[in-house]
């Protein structure tokens, strides 16, 4: 089975989870021999530009000491095999054409969404 | 042949109208004959916990009982209950490392502790899934 899995949200629970939930379960059913694909749309397409770790949260005399690193997790997942895709359209509409991609996501038009979409066995959106 | 859907669902229970929604989403799968499996993920791990209690009212000048706060354990029980009178199967799983952050490890029965693999697994299984992520 080919899941394909939509993250069209992004830095939600990022600080306390201390990655990106869908990122983390996504590495873990790698792990376990999932077939999965990721597409990054919406607001999701940030994590494609991400260069360095979130911001350490600091409240009184506590300090986070290990902040979400997403573009480690975006490395993993291409690493592992996992196709990584970004919308291109929603990266220019968010004005961050002028950021790097992370190397290993591929930029994808909206009108080749629905090729992705075909090519899964179910569709994950969160 | 009965099919299985699989649900995926990450809010916690009493803040969201999204939650309320989610188990009017389960309870339409059971009327309409489905067998349901639930991956509950990061907030939803809360919806089972067997501690949840009523409280009453003095704003609605009801007691416990008058109030009879819904409590998201006993719409997991109803349901529960559904799925085994019209011979379905209705299973509920909590990440595990979800229950731990969150300190609810006491569940009612019917409900166990997994993880991601629990979640593929269901899905590989079922007729279709449904995630919903959180906002």
């Amino acid at each position: 089975m080919k899941v394909l899995q939509v993250i069209d949200q992004a830095f939600r629970t990022t600080v306390e989870e201390q990655d990106d939930t869908i990122l983390w379960l996504t590495q873990s059913m790698r792990g376990a021999g999932a077939d999965l694909t990721v597409l990054l749309s919406g607001h999701g397409v940030h994590y494609a530009v991400q260069a360095r770790r979130q911001p350490a949260l600091v409240l009184g005399s506590w300090q986070q000491s290990e902040p979400a690193e997403i573009y480690r997790d975006i490395r993993r997942l291409v690493d592992a095999g996992v196709p990584v895709y970004a919308v291109r359209d929603d990266i220019e509409e968010r004005g961050l054409q002028q950021s790097t991609v992370q190397a290993g996501v591929a930029l994808i038009g909206r009108q080749k969404i629905a090729d992705l979409y075909e090519q899964a066995d179910q569709i994950w959106q969160w | 042949m009965t099919k299985t859907l699989t649900f995926a669902f990450m809010d916690p229970p009493f803040e969201s109208e999204r939650t309320v929604t989610f188990f009017r989403l389960l309870d339409s799968a059971l009327e309409r004959r489905a067998n349901v499996r639930i991956f509950a993920y990061e907030g939803a791990v809360a919806l089972a916990f067997a501690l949840q209690a009523a409280h009453g009212n003095a704003v609605h000048g009801r007691n416990s009982d008058e109030e009879a706060h819904p409590l998201t354990k006993d719409w997991i029980a109803a349901l529960q209950q559904k799925a085994e009178s019209y011979g379905l199967t209705f299973e509920w799983i909590n990440c595990g490392l979800c229950v731990d952050e969150r300190g609810v490890n006491e569940v009612i029965d019917g409900c166990g502790r997994g993880g991601p693999p629990d979640l593929w697994r269901y899905a590989s299984n079922a007729f279709n899934t449904l995630t919903i992520g959180t906002r």
